[in-house]
């Protein structure tokens, strides 16, 4: 165990490295960083001084290790448009907006995919079943931002306001954003856990509770499942991921004040400090997540710990 | 893994020339097994409707996408009150006609769909094909590459280097190919892992066949059904993702229509031009649903073992 977790740790580690090393070429990718680095008004002077001040006349080599040294310190430069510390912002709109929309949508797209799977898959081929399927394929055929603007179409428009279309600031600002950033993921889950359990209606050991007399509930939930989630629990951990990705449009879909709407407001400001601490950021996260995944299912599965 | 059972699997994976007479059964199966697949019908109906209609867009298009009538804006869809016989679906904020704008969109989504997966396959096939046959350090190499790469999804990739590099075709689609090469090259990868184990590998090469023989003529043969289905379901994510980065004003810039820049240009209308936002999605979850359909039907087609929506 304790070598496997070493070897993840590992992997890890040189993941994010190379997290780091696209970010510090991002801004370099057409030539001249100062030109991204400044605001578009800057004189030529202004450039060079800044080309000066940033240390951008120096070797690459140089600059790429002093870049490799100030990441780990959260120093991302300062932001064009704010005049204040890029890496500060991005946390600022990461915590707790863009989290608090990730894990809401996480707890919708799970919690409801468990009851909504185990019925899809103990009525299989009855009209619960083709609903819920036909409802998947639907759901995952949809950009989720297309189904942000229908909700607030319906919600906020039609029905007079019964939701807010945009902000945050209570349960009712986070329902619409939520559920959209959910539907997707929650299609998916509800076809892995149908799946699963339906493999594993199948096998001796449930046969077995069965014939003992073990009541269906328990069957189902006690040995079934445990077993059918596997597969769900990776692809659990892994939407955290495409949660945190989707969160960039679906935010700016509800002007919720998250990390994912500051990037894209930056991206069309080209304040670049501020994209490359948020890019650096969302990768070092989705790195530490698939991390996490991989050892719970470790834990979880003792035929990976041991391979 | 699994062993495979189909009659034809097997006959691929011996790698030995199927007869004349054993594939024309085969396809005679294959049809009558589509026949009672509906969904699947249905899939390869409408998508060949919509790749009919992007095609003959100059054709069945009202009016031109792209010419302004301000007279005529925001005209709402012909059964509302208010709407013309003239522009079927009404008309945006600039009086551009919505049926025009969304038959030439077609365009766009399927052109960048096609091109996308068409380089980001034929790059992640050959990387793949590479790390698995030769192993050691390219294998290694093209790992880590690829882990690092999922640590941006495309949209974050998107915002990132279209803001640096700046919006244009050939950008949009070289970024979303750089998002999706992975999914190619792992499979390629442990496919050819595992062909290169078995006996006509290394029957070929005792025959003196060199290593472009053997993975051109054995191991390429024997790769192409799960491609062909993960290249299927991601002509659909790409299509989605390209409507979002559009959506996000990283796409084609405007004029030139595309379903993500109408969404754009429709939220900000939402109360006073609702058709503005609701037909470029429709058209979206028209195609790709379709799409969707067709790569399931493909799937378990080619190479059940995959697993349902891939």
């Amino acid at each position: 165990m304790r070598r496997f977790l070493l070897r993840r740790l590992l992997h890890a580690v040189v993941v994010v490295w190379g997290v780091v090393t696209v970010v510090f070429f991002l801004v370099r990718l057409t030539g001249d960083p100062a030109a991204f680095l400044v605001d578009q008004t800057a004189t030529r002077e202004e450039v060079a001084a800044v080309q000066r001040q940033l240390g951008l006349d120096r070797p690459w080599i140089v600059q790429y290790l002093d870049f490799l040294a100030a990441a780990p310190r959260g120093d991302f430069g300062t932001s064009i448009r704010e005049r204040r510390p890029a890496m500060k912002m991005v946390v600022e709109h990461f915590w707790p907006a863009t989290v608090e929309l990730a894990a809401a949508a996480i707890v919708l797209s799970t919690a409801l995919a468990i009851p909504l799977g185990i019925v899809s898959a103990t009525r299989k081929d009855h009209l619960a079943d083709h609903a819920s399927r036909i409802a998947s394929l639907f759901l995952q055929s949809m950009p989720g931002f297309w189904l942000g603007l229908m909700l607030i179409l319906v919600f906020a428009v039609q029905l007079g306001g019964l939701l807010p279309a945009y902000g945050s600031g209570g349960l009712r600002h986070l329902i619409l954003p939520a559920v959209a950033l959910a539907a997707a993921p929650l299609a998916q889950n509800v076809r892995l856990i149908r799946a699963g359990m339906l493999e594993v209606l199948q096998q001796d050991y449930v046969r077995t509770a069965r014939a003992k007399g073990a009541p269906e509930r328990r069957v189902l939930y006690r040995h079934a499942l445990k077993n059918a989630a596997l597969p769900f629990v990776t692809v659990t951990g892994l939407s955290l991921g495409f949660m945190l990705s989707g969160a960039i449009i679906i935010e700016t879909v509800f002007s919720w004040p998250g990390l994912g709407r500051l990037l894209v407001q930056a991206s069309a400001a080209r304040d670049f400090p501020v994209i490359q601490a948020g890019v650096f950021l969302f990768g070092v996260i989705f790195v530490l997540v698939n991390l996490a995944v991989d050892l719970l299912y470790a834990v979880v599965d003792p035929r990976v710990r041991l391979s | 893994m699994r062993a495979v059972s189909t009659p034809v699997a097997n006959a691929r994976l011996a790698s030995a020339p199927v007869s004349g007479t054993a594939r024309a059964a085969w396809a005679r199966a294959a049809a009558r097994r589509l026949a009672r697949d509906w969904p699947a019908v249905f899939g390869l109906a409408v998508l060949a409707l919509s790749i009919g209609a992007a095609i003959g867009a100059p054709a069945l298009a009202p009016s031109d996408p792209v010419k302004n009538d301000l007279l005529a804006r925001l005209t709402p869809p012909m059964w509302v009150a208010g709407g013309e016989r003239a522009h079927p679906l009404g008309t945006d904020t600039l009086g551009r006609d919505v049926l025009s704008r969304l038959l030439y969109g077609a365009r766009v989504s399927l052109l960048v769909g096609l091109a996308t997966v068409v380089l980001a396959g034929a790059g992640g096939v050959a990387l793949g094909l590479v790390a698995g046959y030769y192993r050691g350090w390219p294998d290694d190499l093209l790992m880590r590459l690829g882990d690092i790469q999922l640590a941006f999804p495309v949209l974050l990739l998107g915002v990132a280097l279209l803001s640096a590099l700046g919006a244009s075709l050939a950008n949009l689609i070289a970024v979303l190919a750089l998002s999706s090469w992975v999914t190619y090259a792992r499979i390629v990868r442990g496919e050819t892992l595992s062909l290169t184990e078995r006996e006509f590998v290394a029957a070929a090469r005792a025959l003196g066949a060199g290593d472009g023989h053997v993975i051109g003529r054995h191991i390429l043969a024997n790769v192409w059904p799960p491609i062909i289905v993960v290249a299927t379901f991601s002509v659909a994510r790409v299509i989605i993702a390209e409507a979002s980065l559009s959506f996000l004003g990283l796409g084609i810039p405007p004029p030139a229509p595309s379903w993500g820049g109408m969404l754009d240009e429709g939220k900000n209308y939402i109360t006073t031009g609702w058709w503005l936002a609701l037909f470029p999605g429709v058209a979206i979850l028209v195609v790709v649903l379709s799409i969707n359909l067709v790569g399931d039907w493909l799937r378990d087609l080619l190479d059940p073992r995959l697993e349902r929506g891939l």
